[in-house]
């Protein structure tokens, strides 16, 4: 009896969830900190929307840490669009089918509309004078990041000192493990995300240098006071790309793909650039990064692709069971 | 032996059925997912050396936060059924905090408070006790989210000793001690049990807000659910379940000793209560 | 009262139990208000007042009001059986109703996805007929069921253990059927334990984050809890408002305590009244059954 009541009021509930997606809408499943962005951006896309078609659209946002949204995706989140902080993200929504394997093809620039890049954030003044990655070496300074196995900003960081490393003279994979190796000794903790890292150091007060997006620096500025630290550009640091792509899958069954098609494409419009540039994304439109160049300094920047043949090599040697990051703690 | 009580049929087949179907049927899926491996993976992702300091990590803590909890979860029931204070009755309500409040805040909060700056680790920083972000801070958190279970499981069975049995021992010439070791300990001993077991085995599986105040160091601060989260962000399903799995075989195993104990125990206990009448 | 403990003694224990309830639970409570009003009332006001805050509010109450009557029904079911009878497995049976309780909320979570999930075992069914359990109502639902399913039976079965099954088969004897037995004399004598255990599985309905996270799909407005909604704020550098969400998580188990206090009050005044009614017959009744 209770069983009965129990699958006939999941069915009515199931009933209720899908009858809410009647309308015309589309759902965009996002890493965490995009929020602001697309807050902005959603009503300019309606606007637009209505004015290319006449038809008024529904958009859902959902935002949590990047591959679990992914993984989310894989299991049957009606995701009409992903728009995540990490190719291997994407990558991962390819090999499953749900999204075209050429997806980095589909739109411009890597199908990623701005960037952003790994800086420091120091203490106001820095009185540890930290100045690049050979810095953060050295004996006696703590570093704070987040944990590079389990989350995206995590991973970043580690790249972008490896491929430091990695361009010095004489410099190769052992040389750059070494390198990595020194730094992580130098980390007290390994925070369990981007924001936890910015708890630890700014609230917590522990540590000398923060290792972060560019674009969070202006969310720490937000949080906690525009002259309570230093941003520091490192000589070379790593470029952050963030790849949008269709569920194929998904826009075919719910007939959205137009819509959706639509909504990627205008992130690349003025528009959608300014809105980026204004949460401090670096826009790929040239005209609009000289525009705000006083808040984009001119930095030395390399590719996952460049330096480590894309995510899908790169993961598997640095952060897979075994790889590079596991090393460096079985050899201790 | 005549069953005098109705009810059993009824009662236990729902609860097999229901069991069945939400709890059973569901785990089955894990079993069901690491079964693609063979035993020889399973043992070796199971026994690597991060895997086994994780073990020790969550373990250990989790057992510190239960006894913990045993001895001051105790004490905390018996004041509050026992004793009027002002107060008493907010007192009485945060103990379900725990619970309410969700796991990232408890762990946010708790790193706030106890890392170097903070209102507790001020004060023990000069006493060279650090806290958050080692494997103390593990014990910390821990204890919070299982602070619950030992005083809700017996409060409602400290407000069931019947005065009269403590008044008679106490009229045997009983001293307050030996009345509370001879007869008010046993009778509240399953439930102290029960309490217990139920805040170490929630302890085993958390996650949320431990992270937080962890540290997250390999080999040192890193606890299994961690480890877990770590593989399903490899998209290696399989290797999470697989260490899932032996989890919850190691726990399972833990928790039907203690209630195997426990029954027995009681029975014995029972057992004696006969003959004694 | 000769069987109180020496004054020393009581004011000892008081001043252990609070301070260690002032170090574990009050003080994080403090730290979660001081966060919450860091930017001053308006600002704790003015993101409660967001609509997802409002929508994610609304859908936590839905989920524990829920899951309520399942966990009372079961719990005392499951009660009853092992605390009255003996059987074989009964060990065994109390083991795997523990066993939500050891399982990782992040795992329990994973189970049902890899149960309802796409790639999971009943995925293709289920997409086919466009039944939607996972990353929608129904799937929250579930964990949430999971993860609270042990409270009211593991409150209960010590309880009712301890008072033994005596009254019962009196009641029994005595001519009662097994309802009448059930409302007057098993469920007053549960009451205090069933309110706890579903005190204690409501609080944890409503906070929790991990299992519910996997299987929400974190849509804003649609299926984001309180919990879910916290995190996220955190995560996006608000914590005015993820701390003011937490403090009303941390307010709404307040709210069941308070119900609480209410209908315990109101029962010692029935009884008070009833006392005073019925004292001869009392005495005798309570004289009438020698232990």
């Amino acid at each position: 009896m209770s069983r009965l009541i129990h699958s006939l009021s999941f069915a009515l509930l199931a009933v209720a969830a899908s009858s809410s997606f009647a309308q015309s809408s589309l759902l965009n499943v996002s890493y965490d900190v995009s929020r602001d962005f697309y807050k902005d951006y959603n009503p300019l896309f309606q606007k637009h929307w209505k004015a290319k078609s006449g038809e008024s659209v529904e958009l859902k946002q959902s935002h949590a840490g990047s591959s679990k949204q992914v993984r989310a995706v894989a299991d049957g989140l009606e995701a009409d669009v992903v728009t995540m902080n990490q190719a291997s993200d994407v990558d991962f929504l390819a090999e499953k089918g749900l999204v075209a394997k050429d997806y980095t093809k589909k739109f411009p620039n890597n199908a990623s509309p701005y960037t952003s890049t790994m800086v420091f954030i120091v203490r106001k003044g820095n009185p540890k004078s930290l100045k690049d990655w050979p810095d953060l070496v050295k004996a006696g300074v703590q570093v704070i990041l987040p944990h590079p196995k389990s989350t995206g900003n995590g991973r970043y960081s580690y790249l972008a000192a490896w491929g430091y490393a990695l361009k010095q003279p004489g410099g190769n994979d052992k040389s750059a493990q070494d390198f990595v190796g020194k730094l992580l000794k130098n980390a007290p903790l390994f925070a369990s995300g981007g924001r936890d890292a910015t708890t630890t150091f700014m609230q917590r007060k522990i540590g000398d240098v923060l290792v972060s997006f560019e674009s969070e620096a202006e969310l720490i500025a937000k949080e906690f006071g525009k002259g309570e630290f230093d941003v520091v550009y490192p000589s070379l640091s790593i470029l952050t790309e963030f790849p949008v792509a269709i569920v194929d899958k998904v826009v075919d069954k719910r007939a959205t793909r137009k819509l959706a098609q639509e909504y990627l494409d205008y992130l690349w419009s003025k528009e959608g650039q300014e809105i980026a540039a204004q949460n401090y994304l670096r826009p790929r439109d040239a005209e609009l990064l000289k525009k705000y160049a006083a808040q984009f300094p001119a930095i030395k920047t390399f590719t996952v692709d460049e330096v480590f043949g894309g995510w899908a090599k790169a993961y598997p040697a640095h952060f897979k069971d075994g790889g590079s990051f596991d090393q460096i703690y079985q050899s201790k | 032996m005549k069953r005098v009580l109705p009810g059993f049929g009824l009662s236990l087949g729902c609860t097999i059925v229901y069991l069945s179907l939400l709890v059973l049927l569901p785990l089955s899926g894990l079993a069901f997912k690491s079964s693609s491996l063979d035993w020889s993976q399973l043992w070796a992702i199971a026994s690597g050396e991060r895997a086994l300091a994780s073990y020790r990590v969550t373990f250990g803590a989790s057992l510190l936060a239960a006894l913990i909890n045993a001895l001051f979860g105790l004490i905390v029931a018996w004041v509050l059924v026992r004793y009027r204070f002002p107060g008493k009755r907010l007192v009485d309500s945060l103990v379900d905090l725990p619970f309410a409040l969700p796991t990232a805040v408890a762990g946010i909060t708790l790193a706030t408070l106890y890392a170097g700056n903070g209102w507790v680790g001020r004060h023990l920083e000069p006493l060279g006790i650090k806290v958050a972000f080692t494997p103390l801070g593990i014990v910390v958190a821990l204890t919070f989210i299982s602070l619950p279970f030992v005083v809700r499981t017996l409060q409602p069975v400290i407000e069931d000793i019947e005065p009269e049995i403590e008044e008679a021992a106490a009229t045997l010439g009983a001293s307050r001690l030996q009345t509370f070791m001879r007869v008010i300990l046993p009778g509240v001993f399953p439930a102290l049990l029960t309490g217990s077991t139920l805040a170490f085995s929630r302890a085993v599986g958390e996650y949320g807000s431990v992270i937080f105040i962890a540290g997250n160091m390999p080999l040192i601060s890193e606890i299994t659910p961690l480890l877990i989260i770590s593989k399903l962000e490899q998209y290696d399903v399989v290797g999470a379940t697989a260490l899932a799995g032996v989890m919850l075989v190691i726990s399972f195993a833990l928790l039907l000793g203690v209630n195997a104990l426990q029954w027995w125990a009681a029975n014995r206990h029972h057992g004696k209560h006969a003959v004694s009448l | 009262m000769a069987n109180a403990e020496p004054r020393w003694l009581r004011y000892t224990l008081t001043a252990i139990a609070l301070a260690f309830l002032f170090l574990f639970l009050a003080l994080p409570l403090l730290a979660v208000f001081a966060e919450a009003f860091a930017g001053g009332g308006s600002a704790f006001f003015a993101a409660l007042a967001d609509p997802e805050a409002l929508s994610a509010i609304g859908l936590t109450l839905f989920i524990a009001i829920f899951v309520l009557p399942f966990n009372v029904a079961i719990g005392i079911c499951a009660a009853w059986a092992i605390a009255k009878f003996d059987f074989r497995g009964k060990s065994l049976l109390i083991t795997l109703i523990d066993l939500p309780f050891a399982v990782s909320p992040v795992v329990v979570g994973l189970v049902f996805l890899l149960i309802f999930g796409a790639q999971g075992l009943f995925g293709q069914w289920l997409s086919a007929h466009d039944i939607k359990i996972v990353f929608a109502l129904p799937g929250m639902v579930l964990v949430t069921l999971f993860i609270t399913f042990p409270f009211v039976a593991r409150e209960l079965i010590p309880l009712m253990q301890a008072q033994g099954k005596d009254e019962e088969e009196a009641a029994i004897s005595l001519g009662a059927t097994g309802w009448q037995m059930f409302l007057r004399v098993t469920l007053p004598n549960i009451k205090w334990g069933l309110l706890y255990g579903v005190i204690l599985a409501n609080a944890r309905a409503m906070g929790e984050f991990g299992a519910v996270s996997v299987v929400s799909g974190h849509i804003r407005g649609q299926t984001n809890t309180l919990p879910l909604h916290v995190e996220i704020l955190y995560n996006e550098y608000n914590a005015v408002g993820a701390f003011a969400s937490a403090s009303v998580l941390a307010l709404l188990a307040l709210v069941t305590l308070v119900a609480k206090t209410l209908v315990e009050w109101q029962m010692r005044r029935e009884t008070e009244m009833l006392d005073t009614a019925l004292l001869p017959e009392k005495v005798n009744q309570e004289s009438g059954i020698p232990s």
